[in-house]
């Protein structure tokens, strides 16, 4: 679900959001949605369908203000300014983050494209151009565009612009986009990083349900 | 202009129900700044909030730290609730209650059964204390994710979807299965108004003076348990499950019923003499 700036966790929204609309109303641009019943989304809830209507990012951010329960948590999208006061900051939305389908992106065939890399509101930085060379005709240049997670806001004005028949960037949530590394890996190449390799500890155990046993106790008490 | 005395608290109930919901509607779709949201939360001239305060309760029972703007709202509601009458809501303000007279009045003139599907009228303090139970147990608002009232009042003004489909489910259980069954049996909301508007102040007056017991009024009143003094004592209406809808009082040829206010508890000793 693609829920408004500023939204809580999915789980601890469905329990906080009262299901009142402030929010809808309060888009100045008509883009949430509120859930109907055969929607096939949690009743009464907002959310965005980027491809129709997506967030334009109001630096006043009118729906996360709306909401009387904090089911849309301001202070996530806030930053704090001078006198212990906070000022929004859209740009720290995380609706979801927009991702590309390298098979139909044109851009990626070779093909001159930029709306999307052209309409987003965090230009060159959620969205990048990458130039590669392209093999297939070895005269020409892909340019090619590239998301970053960590600028991206999720607005979606990507999947919005985007001219293939079904976008081939869309926004997706953040939880279902993105995998996760453990923080074993030391990223030699990030300057830093290696400080990290004094704090691991010497040696360290992996506990799993098998681990009660010796790891050849089954070549030599099993049958094979 | 009988007609219109006759019917004069249910034409005024009919006009705030309708104009509530075009408030909204426009309020959400042209940007009024009268009242915006909904029945849930809503926004009164863009300053003034209002909430649900038992949709609240459910919030809050599923472990949610809810955020200043509703609690407020949520407290001015139940405090004009707890000092005019909390079934008022019932009676003037929810959108329901519009589908549920009309099943009423059609179950009237079409006859259906008397005696159909018995129903406890103390099921909604049970459905109540459930909506509560299973709020905290899976941490979401039970009730409000399958009220029929909010998908009443979302459909009108976000968008009905296949809400009409719970909405014409709650018209024919009222219709055919039970009198007044959803608001005067199950909804939890009225239960908690209920109980809420025990010591409420605004309320119907009967006077047994002038009671020539034709019985009209208990046969009109949606909760005629909350009649019992009809032509044997002058009293206040003292249980909160009445909705002032006013309709006994427009009823009654012998003016035996008005509104009046209560400044006493719920079972004042003199209230005869208070009223007389």
């Amino acid at each position: 679900m693609l829920r408004p700036p500023g939204a809580v966790e999915e789980k601890r929204f469905l329990a906080a959001c009262t299901k009142c609309g402030l929010c809808v109303t309060a888009c100045p641009y008509k883009a949430l949605v509120l859930a109907k019943p055969g929607d096939g989304r949690p009743i009464g809830t907002p959310y965005f369908m980027m491809r129709d209507s997506p967030c334009r990012m109001c630096r006043d951010i009118p729906c996360t203000a709306a909401c009387p329960t904090g089911a849309l948590d301001a202070g996530s999208v806030s930053d704090a300014v001078s006198g212990g006061r906070s000022a929004f900051n859209i740009n720290k939305a995380r609706i979801g983050l927009a991702v590309i389908d390298r098979e139909t992106c044109i851009a990626y065939w070779g093909i001159q494209c930029d709306a999307c890399y052209r309409t987003c509101p965090v230009m060159d930085k959620a969205i990048t151009i990458e130039y590669t060379r392209n093999d297939r005709t070895g005269k020409h240049t892909i340019i090619a565009p590239v998301v970053h997670s960590d600028q991206c806001t999720g607005c979606g004005m990507c999947e919005h612009a985007c001219v293939t028949r079904k976008a081939s960037i869309f926004v997706l949530p953040r939880l279902i986009a993105m995998g996760e590394s453990s923080g074993r890996y030391i990223k030699g190449w990030e300057q830093g990083d290696e400080r990290r390799v004094g704090e691991a500890p010497e040696e360290t155990t992996t506990v799993t349900p098998r681990s009660s046993k010796s790891p050849t106790d089954y070549l030599n008490r099993e049958d094979l | 202009m009988t007609i219109i005395r006759a019917n004069r608290y249910l034409i005024l109930r009919r006009l705030i129900q309708i104009s509530l919901l075009f408030l909204f509607f426009g309020g959400n779709l042209y940007g009024w700044k009268i009242l915006q949201g909904n029945f849930s939360s809503s926004v009164l001239f863009g300053i003034v909030p209002l909430s649900d305060p038992f949709a609240l309760l459910q919030v809050i029972a599923t472990g949610t730290m809810v955020s200043v703007p509703a609690l407020l709202g949520g407290g001015i509601v139940l405090s004009i609730s707890a000092i005019l009458g909390g079934r008022g809501f019932c009676g003037w303000i929810c959108p329901v209650n519009l589908v549920t007279d009309l099943a009423d009045t059609l179950r009237g003139m079409t006859g259906a059964p008397r005696q159909g599907l018995q129903l406890n009228r103390n099921a909604r303090y049970w459905v109540l204390g459930l909506s509560l139970v299973l709020s905290a147990a899976f941490g979401i608002a039970a009730f409000e994710w399958i009220s029929p009232i909010g998908a009443l009042h979302r459909g009108v003004i976000y968008g009905m979807g296949m809400g009409w489909m719970v909405v014409a489910a709650l018209f024919l259980f009222d219709v055919f299965a039970v009198k007044n069954g959803f608001c005067g049996h199950l909804c939890p909301l009225g239960g908690f108004y209920a109980l809420v508007s025990r010591w409420s102040i605004l309320r119907i007056v009967h006077q047994s003076s002038r009671c020539t017991q034709c019985m009209k009024c208990t046969g009109i009143c949606p909760e005629p348990q909350v009649l019992p003094m009809i032509g044997k004592e002058t009293a206040f209406v003292g249980s909160g499950e009445c909705t002032n809808c006013g309709r006994c009082v427009e009823v009654c040829q012998d003016r035996a019923m008005r509104f009046g206010f209560r400044m006493k508890g719920p079972i004042a000793k003199n209230e005869k003499e208070v009223i007389s």
